[in-house]
């Protein structure tokens, strides 16, 4: 289905974490969305022009309904935050290629998540789950400090935990954790923030593993046209025909060992 | 009722166009908006050879706009023939395309290799990035400069040649004039105006480019002004944007003398822009009466 920008409903939204929310919208881009993928969300402030892209935390196609949990991270995401059940909300979607779920199957699968970019996470995991050929899923989740949808990755699969502040689980991030419970994969699937992605391209390299990760940049108009969010490439990318790749349209989800980050 | 207007010979069945590098080649737009209905699709601008452009990050929200620094990347001439002009000769509606070049030779050798290809109706002079050091702007700030490139170019075009404004100069009239007595077949502005936005909290520029140019709403007031100058400066016709959001927005530039007018940042706010602004038009000259819009450009009085 070609993507559209589409009117959603406010089903719920609620504060799960110090500026961490958790939006429900009642949108038939529920019907499309994948693991990995993300969808625009504009806000009803015409003086902020750029949607906000923000990435699926969860999907329930029977009731029709897209999750996000995203943090406030300026004066936009806190507009948002401030909206309530029943109103309107312009989201543009579903954009982003999403994590290869198939490159798990028969291997074993480290799920990870570094701050903001645990909510993704969750819906990978679950997706993993429910295709049920991987040889194993385990989730590496990194606080700051609290925790949030925890209770709901460990529903899905056994979960390694780590905080800065080594107020639950391992103390450092998520590399730490992995360390110190010896964890082994073939395959990773991870977001988070850039030195974390850094590091978890380098372990891939060093033990050859797979390792696809979701990058991050300012976007503008999130489909392709603007070559606003790009990440440098290792080799020539087809579209650009430089070492650049649109994140929106090409991304957000690379193998690691195709970006140069 | 008539949308169609006339530039230098070639004719648009509205005036409605898209603004360089908002649009890609069409082929991002075309899973919202049927290009078929637009006056032209005005792509990219592309150089003789591919172009990497700056370093990310390459835009920021700004009050009612944005900044942005892309630095032209582009496929490059080859690429972009071979893909975005094929892709868009399935589209009943006029294709324009924007060259970019950091010497006069740079641009010559676009030119002419679009020179044999049917499906280019026009050509369109970027002079006036502000985000690339080398070229481009050079020529777009200096009346002299302007007159140089745009006779060069003149020499070997073969379709009519558009040339970009810039809005970062002191006299867009003198531009204007510039662009006209070396030949130029129409002027469109504005380009972006050159901006800064910093991040007070970590105290570094929201760019990586430092500065970008600022397009939007923000600068619509700024662009209808300087069209309204440009359009009595000169007798060429003029193709006014900056901002346009709407059909209201759009019937501003006509009134203020722009022949025809593009959609540009607005794309990335809500992608049906364009279209929605020919159905906007329309229905304004329905209401109105009017029978042809021709009789709107440059009426305001």
């Amino acid at each position: 289905m070609a993507k559209q920008k589409t009117s959603a409903i406010i089903r719920r939204q609620d504060r799960i974490a110090e500026d961490i929310y958790d939006l429900r919208l009642e949108t038939e881009l529920a019907q499309q969305a994948g693991a990995g993928q993300f969808v625009s969300v504009y806000l009803p402030d015409a003086s902020r022009l750029l949607p906000r892209p923000i990435s699926i935390c969860g999907i329930d196609r029977r009731a029709g309904e897209v999750r996000l949990v995203y943090r406030i991270a300026g004066g936009g995401t806190a507009l948002l935050s401030g909206m309530k059940a029943g109103e309107r909300l312009d989201v543009l979607g579903v954009l982003g290629n999403g994590f290869p779920l198939e490159r798990a199957d028969g291997k074993r699968v480290l799920v990870m998540g570094g701050g903001i970019g645990i909510p993704p996470m969750l819906l990978s995991a679950k997706m993993l789950q429910e295709r049920g050929r991987a040889l194993g899923v385990t989730a590496v989740l990194g606080y700051r400090s609290e925790t949030f949808l925890l209770n709901e990755f460990e529903s899905v699969c056994p979960v390694i935990v780590a905080t800065e502040d080594g107020s639950r689980g391992s103390r450092g991030n998520v590399m730490d954790a992995m360390k110190e419970h010896k964890a082994v994969a073939d395959t990773i699937f991870a977001c988070g923030p850039m030195p974390m992605l850094r590091a978890v391209k380098k372990l891939a390299e060093a033990n050859n593993m797979e390792a696809y990760i979701s990058l991050e940049e300012r976007m503008a108009c999130g489909v392709g046209a603007c070559l606003g969010c790009v990440t440098k490439t290792v080799g020539i990318d087809a579209h650009s025909m430089v070492r650049n790749s649109r994140i929106c349209t090409d991304g957000p989800v690379y193998d690691a060992r195709d970006v140069e980050i | 009722m008539n949308t169609s207007v006339t530039i230098a010979g070639v004719t648009f069945k509205n005036p409605v166009m898209t603004a360089s590098g908002t649009f890609g080649s069409g082929m991002e737009y075309s899973e919202f908006v049927d290009l078929g209905r637009l006056g032209a699709v005005v792509t990219k601008g592309v150089a003789n050879v591919p172009w990497p452009g700056n370093e990310t990050p390459r835009v920021a929200e700004t009050w009612g706009g944005m900044l942005n620094a892309i630095g032209l990347q582009n496929p490059g001439i080859d690429t972009f023939m071979k893909r975005d002009l094929v892709f868009l000769k399935d589209y009943d509606t006029r294709v324009i395309v924007n060259v970019c070049g950091r010497t006069i030779e740079d641009y010559v050798e676009v030119v002419e290799r679009l020179g044999d290809e049917p499906r280019v109706d026009m050509l369109e002079i970027n002079v006036s990035c502000p985000n690339v050091r080398e070229g481009a702007i050079a020529f777009g700030q200096k009346a002299e400069a302007l007159e140089k490139i745009t006779r060069e170019i003149k020499k070997k075009a073969v379709q009519p040649v558009i040339m970009k404004l810039s809005p970062n100069v002191t006299d867009i009239a003198e531009m204007a004039r510039a662009a006209e007595s070396a030949g130029a077949d129409a002027v469109s502005l504005i380009n972006t105006i050159t901006g800064m936005k910093i991040d007070i909290h970590r105290r570094k520029f929201a760019l990586a480019n430092k500065t970008g140019g600022l397009s939007g709403p923000a600068i619509k007031p700024v662009a209808v002004r300087m069209v309204y100058q440009a359009a009595h400066a000169v007798s060429i016709p003029v193709i006014g944007m900056g901002g346009i959001a709407s059909a209201e927005d759009a019937l501003e530039f006509i009134m203020a003398g722009a022949t025809a007018v593009a959609v540009g940042a607005m794309n990335f706010v809500n992608p049906y822009t364009t279209v929605e602004t020919v159905r906007g038009i329309e229905d304004f000259m329905k209401e109105q009466k009017i029978e042809d819009i021709n009789t709107l450009i440059g009426c305001v009085e």
